[in-house]
């Protein structure tokens, strides 16, 4: 199956392009917009991306799975990043993130059976005053406790 | 200007309009050095300030803008790094949240002092809804005419973009910014050439941490010596030190240059809380090898913490209190460098995975004094053999830890 951005995510992407003075400049850009708009970026997308900067697909590919906020399959509707280095295991970030997984049922880097919320540790977020911390879709929460977690994850699936 | 229109982080909760920048006198500084000062001049001012840079390495920003060649026709850039990743560091986002014109004021000063006309700020992709706020103010900034074609109605003219990267650590490294930038994966180049010779898109390009960039406007505002005499005479200026960990005020604290560790956590993030004690601090970012409740007492600027063994970094503060693991610190140190080695550097790539290989195995199964001594060989394997300081910050922080707590680490893996 081919794939064929939407007009906003095209506008997006022609907007990044007119940013730099090379435009294979724009592929961390175009990357975050196809993948806002699909939730993933599939081979078909990295072809697309590909030609439309005038790349390999290989050199696409490369920079995909380089950077850990590209994502090569779908996800939940919502992902839970939970941070897990210094300021937030000092903390109790590892309390949280089991807290978390028996909630949800499953283990970071998993998506629960509905699709509703995906579950990630991942390194520092630069939100240490707010230990042991997490970003919801982007937006950042913390001090966590179990007790805002649990009110989080009950907004996240009557939303989802 | 009031008084604290010299503070890097405002209290008031607009402050990042530019209503109410403009009420601190914003813009003023900039539009003074635009209309009434040669670029050199500028230069050679911040050169006098003895400004630090803030991003982790320390080296004074009047220096560096020095090395780019003047003249030719080729562009030249400015990247300003808000790569803000180092684990303890949160300071770059305060600043982008609660003062992005004051990093405008000092991207426009800095760009007419080098020569620039495009400057890019490169924000970690995790501060995705943070950067929205510069975005706002780049937008009210060019509205204003502040950023465009005519600054300030003169000829000088520059563009500022906002790019997003994609969650990698190694970014924050300025040549693997850089790469980045440019669309590929984050991994450093081989210097020499530095970038301000051969940079973005093979261009002379100045690259400054946030909160170096936004410091500018207060010397231009105040002169050298002002600036000087409110930090040290080899490290001008006050600056943001981040605390977090076992205190009772974790936050931002903008003080001077050299202001004691023991200060700052005591006195202004509040001391650990009630019955509980330091058991050690680190003091510049992850990176930054952490210090025993004995060794607090250092003032922190760059050189006073490089001659007591450490780091000043990021200034990023971590509280470890009594009564941590410290095979759990050191698992979280381990598990951090081998996730975030770019792979380009083969002591870094595998000495980082086989650190955490061990380490894991050794929390888990037990071991022996051996195997500490088998991770300090692996830690020395990397220093002074990687491309860019990743692998020295990988090595340096493990090789204290377990230096300074041997005999704690042999107790907790011996079964």
């Amino acid at each position: 199956m081919s794939y064929a951005p939407a007009p906003g995510v095209l506008r997006k992407i022609e907007e990044a392009i007119g940013l730099y003075p090379e435009k294979s400049a724009a592929l961390l850009p175009i990357l975050h917009a196809v993948q806002d708009g699909a939730g993933f970026i599939s081979p078909e997308t990295e072809a697309w991306v590909a030609a439309k900067l005038g790349l390999q697909p290989a050199r696409v590919r490369e920079v995909v799975s380089f950077y850990t906020m590209f994502r090569r399959a779908p996800a939940g509707r919502s992902t839970l990043q939970v941070c897990h280095n210094v300021s937030c295991a000092l903390a109790g970030a590892e309390d949280i993130l089991r807290f978390i997984s028996e909630k949800l049922g499953i283990g970071p880097g998993e998506t629960t059976p509905d699709g509703a919320i995906s579950l990630v540790t991942v390194e520092c977020l630069g939100n240490c005053d707010h230990a042991p911390c997490l970003q919801v879709d982007g937006v950042d929460h913390g001090p966590a406790t179990r007790e805002t977690v649990a009110t989080l994850i009950e907004e996240l699936k009557a939303h989802g | 200007m009031a008084e604290n229109g010299f503070r890097l982080l405002p209290g008031d909760d607009e402050s990042w309009r530019l209503e109410a920048y403009l009420r601190r006198g914003g813009y003023d500084t900039a539009r003074k050095v635009l209309t009434s000062m040669a670029p050199a001049d500028v230069v050679a001012e911040v050169r006098k300030a003895f400004l630090r840079g803030r991003g982790g390495a320390g080296f004074p920003a009047g220096v560096k803008w020095g090395f780019v060649p003047q003249g030719g026709a080729v562009p030249k850039y400015l990247c300003v790094n808000a790569d803000e990743a180092e684990p303890g560091t949160f300071k770059d986002r305060l600043v982008l949240l609660r003062a992005p014109h004051q990093l405008l004021e000092g991207i426009l000063i800095t760009a007419f002092a080098v020569g620039i006309r495009t400057a890019f700020v490169y924000v970690r992709g995790e501060y995705a809804r943070v950067a929205w706020r510069l975005e706002e103010a780049i937008a009210e900034a060019r509205s204003a005419g502040y950023i465009g074609p005519h600054v300030f109605g003169t000829d000088f003219r520059l563009d500022v973009a906002v790019h997003q990267g994609a969650g990698a650590y190694i970014c924050g490294e300025e040549t693997a910014l850089l790469e980045s930038l440019e669309g590929r994966r984050g991994q450093p180049r081989v210097r020499p050439p530095f970038p301000a010779v051969v940079g973005l898109f093979r261009s002379p390009t100045v690259i400054n941490n946030v909160e170096t960039i936004a410091t500018v406007p207060q010397i231009l505002a105040r002169g050298a010596n002002w600036f000087l005499g409110r930090g040290l005479p080899k490290d001008g200026g006050t600056r943001l030190y981040c605390v977090s960990g076992a205190v009772r005020r974790p936050g931002a604290y903008e003080l001077p240059a050299g202001t004691p560790l023991r200060e700052i956590i005591e006195v202004h993030a509040g001391g650990p809380p009630e019955g509980r004690s330091i058991k050690a601090v680190i003091p510049g970012g992850l990176s930054a090898p952490l210090l025993t409740p004995g060794e607090i007492d250092v003032p922190m600027d760059v050189e006073s913490l490089a001659r007591a063994g450490s780091m000043l970094g990021s200034a990023g503060i971590i509280v470890i209190p009594d009564g941590t693991a410290m095979l759990d610190v050191l698992l979280v140190t381990a598990r951090f460098y081998a996730h975030e080695s770019c792979g380009k550097c083969t002591p870094c790539r595998i000495g980082t995975s086989w650190i955490l290989k061990i380490v894991g195995r050794i929390r888990s199964a037990g071991g022996s004094p051996a195997d500490l001594d088998l991770i300090l060989r692996l830690a020395d394997g990397i220093r002074g053999k990687a491309l860019c300081p990743l692998g020295e910050g990988a090595a340096m922080p493990i090789q204290a830890l377990i230096t300074k707590f041997r005999d704690e680490l042999e107790r907790a893996v011996a079964r």
